[in-house]
């Protein structure tokens, strides 16, 4: 029996301008290595939008496509209808590739009619967990707690209150034939799911963990540590949504919410009782997800 | 060759058809709607073989057609109003993307107050974003024009979006005797879609992305301006070729009536030009010299076809219907710098017919009136009037 690997062939080549322990990069890497050359790349105003290099260079081995901040969905959509009226659709797989402020704010209108229309797209919003090619600024993906430049940390407090927006809950809703959170700290999970989109009839999305050192101030090494903890603690939990049901992919949720957020600078200034009422909701969260799990099985 | 009774509506959707328009993506919006109605009629009839997006905003609509366009297909969408300053952003993009999308826009009025009706400055308002705009007159000129666009935006030297703009109700939704050409001809006249640097995955470019200031920026600006300047010249030969096809004559960016021997000339856009040119009849017969201009096209502006046909011009009289605030009408502006350092006649600006109020026969006469009576006094009285304001 012939053991499923990581492809060896590599899209992504040097000369990119992203940042040493770019989370971004490297699930644009392992995205392209699952998809291959008959890929279609769609990208708004986001950090990769600068990582591939300036015209007319490109690091890239597949064609890309930049468009405005808003309209990653509709510009995928519009590429597949071309490629479907012009007999090509079959062989290409088209990709919007958004980060979290361009896919859960300002694209959110356009992914939600996009899945709605039943697009063959994958979606991949890679989330840094703010606006971070401007400088890191609050978006709806911005965790409880973390400081930002517009959340900045003054005598008042002024980090951020809420939680995070629960995307893969709003695609689902749109009856999407295929979800996926993804984690680079996971690659043989990564690699596993990224296949079943490229096979997706309809539209799929993936919701790709994605570390920022700059943004998130941790050392740049402690990248892939950092996402293993992310997804032991609950706070990112590999799962997928397909044809209705939910899986989790990872059940092992053994380390406290404290050990990830420690490692952070945007978390430093939390004190012991509001990492408590974090790690209050990430409980209830994941207990709700193993509910989803084990209703949508029956 | 078939004749039709049709609204402008169904002649931009015919339009379309004859073009063999590939992706649609359309959104409703009064009153251009029934164009995407009728587009899907001819899909789900089969009578035309395109892909239709029900996108969710106009804004996705022309984001979806300029990835498809991109792409490699021929895209058509339609919208009017709201609709088209929504997609503010993505006209820029279109043109700086070099997408050759042929769009219908029924000129309508913006909010508030809530107007359904015919104004202009929905599409002079997108006067700086890089495409050609045309102002038809007749149903015939809609389906006309959109399959002459298609030839004009996909040459290799213009590679430029269009649109067309129909007067909402008095072109939209009024019916007149069209000439629908036969396909095959229209097949002959307008070859495929062949797009200079299509998205390839064996041949990958990266489309679109950042420039330094030290790079290639201005650059790619200065290609859209000389590509615009290309228009009409190409557009002159297309209408030829288009005459000798179909045989209706079309006049390039200008269409001139009674200009020859006039003393006092109207320059006026859209729909309305047909009420001018009534008034025009009427007062040549009691021995009144006046003409008309009707301005086709405004971008690319066509100063040098202005200044010539406005030579031996006494007195011109601009009617705008639309407005920039805090200056004067959009038109008029434009005309007074085309004639900036010429020895130039009087000039008078009139605002008239903002949110589909009627322009009759009666306003244009008392706006010729108006002219005469500055022209002998060798004054303007008021540089910008508003025709019948109630305040």
């Amino acid at each position: 029996m012939k053991r499923a690997g990581i492809p060896t062939e590599e899209f992504i080549y040097s000369g990119h301008t992203a940042c040493p322990g770019c989370g971004a990069l490297l699930v644009a890497r392992y995205l392209l290595k699952v998809l291959g050359k008959n890929t279609i790349m769609n990208i708004p105003a986001c950090c990769f939008a600068a990582i591939p290099g300036t015209f007319p260079d490109t690091c890239l081995g597949i064609p890309l496509l930049y468009n405005a901040f808003e309209t990653t969905a509709a510009t995928a959509s519009g590429v597949e209808a071309a490629l479907k009226i012009k007999g090509k659709k079959e062989k290409i797989n088209v990709v919007g590739f958004a980060g979290d402020g361009g896919t859960a704010d300002i694209g959110i209108q356009a992914l939600s009619g996009a899945i709605e229309r039943g697009h063959e797209i994958i979606y991949v919003c890679y989330d840094n967990e703010a606006y971070m090619n401007t400088g890191m600024q609050t978006s709806s993906l911005t965790p409880k707690g973390a400081t930002t430049t517009t959340n900045p940390l003054g005598k008042k407090g002024g980090w951020r209150t809420r939680n995070k927006k629960n995307m893969m809950d709003i695609v689902a809703a749109h009856d999407i034939p295929y979800a996926a959170t993804v984690n680079p700290s996971y690659p043989m999970d990564f690699v596993k799911k990224i296949e079943k989109a490229k096979n997706t009839k309809g539209t799929s999305y993936i919701h790709a963990y994605s570390v920022c050192p700059t943004g998130w101030r941790y050392q740049p090494e402690l990248g892939l540590e950092l996402g293993r903890l992310a997804t032991e603690t609950g706070l990112f939990p590999l799962y997928e949504f397909e044809n209705g049901r939910y899986i989790i992919n990872y059940k092992k949720k053994t380390k406290e919410v404290l050990e990830y957020y420690k490692l952070q600078g945007r978390f430093r200034h939390l004190s012991e009782d509001f990492i408590k009422e974090v790690q209050e909701y990430i409980d209830k969260e994941w207990q709700k997800l193993l509910v989803k799990e084990e209703c949508s099985n029956r | 060759m078939v004749k039709k009774i049709m609204t402008g509506n169904i002649a931009a959707a015919w339009g379309a058809r004859l073009s063999r328009a590939e992706v649609i993506a359309a959104y409703p919006i009064t009153p251009q709607t029934i164009i995407v109605e009728k587009l899907a009629q001819f899909v789900s009839d089969g009578e035309l073989k395109a892909e239709y997006l029900h996108v969710e905003s106009e804004h996705s609509a022309m984001a979806a057609c300029i990835a498809a366009s991109q792409t490699g297909a021929r895209t058509f969408t339609a919208t009017s109003s709201q609709g088209l300053v929504l997609m503010h952003e993505l006209l820029h993009w279109a043109s700086g993307a070099r997408a050759p999308i042929v769009m219908a826009n029924v000129n309508r009025a913006l909010a508030p107050p809530w107007s359904v009706w015919v104004e202009h400055t929905d599409m002079m308002s997108q006067r700086d974003t890089g495409w050609i705009q045309f102002y038809a007159e007749s149903n015939q000129e809609v389906l006309d024009t959109t399959i002459m666009c298609y030839k004009l935006c996909e040459d290799k030297d213009i590679q430029l979006p269009a649109m067309i703009g129909l007067d909402a109700f008095y072109l939209s939704h009024t019916s007149e005797i069209v000439d629908i050409p036969d396909q095959e001809k229209v097949d002959k006249f307008l070859p495929k879609f062949e797009p200079a640097y299509p998205l390839d995955v064996e041949n990958p470019l990266s489309i679109g992305s950042l420039s330094m200031p030290h790079q290639w920026y201005p650059e790619f600006r200065y290609k859209i301006q000389e590509a615009m300047e290309r228009v009409i010249p190409k557009l002159n030969k297309i209408e030829e070729e288009f005459y000798k096809e179909f045989g209706r004559k079309y006049t390039g960016p200008l269409e001139l009536y009674n200009t020859e021997d006039a003393e006092v000339v109207l320059i006026i856009s859209g729909a309305a030009t047909g009420t001018v040119k009534e008034t025009v009849d009427i007062l040549r017969k009691k021995g009144i010299k006046v003409g008309v201009i009707r301005l086709r096209m405004f971008r690319p502006f066509p100063s040098d076809y202005l200044v010539k046909a406005l030579s031996k011009i006494s007195f011109i009289g601009v009617i705008d219907r639309s407005f920039s605030f805090g200056h004067e009408g959009a038109i008029y502006s434009e005309i007074k710098a085309s004639l900036y350092g010429l020895n130039a006649p009087l000039i008078k600006n009139f605002i008239v017919g903002m949110g589909g109020r009627d322009i009759t026969t009666d306003t244009i006469t008392k706006i010729y009136e108006n002219c005469f009576s500055c022209l002998k006094n060798n004054k303007i009285d008021i540089p910008v009037e508003w025709i019948d304001i109630k305040v």
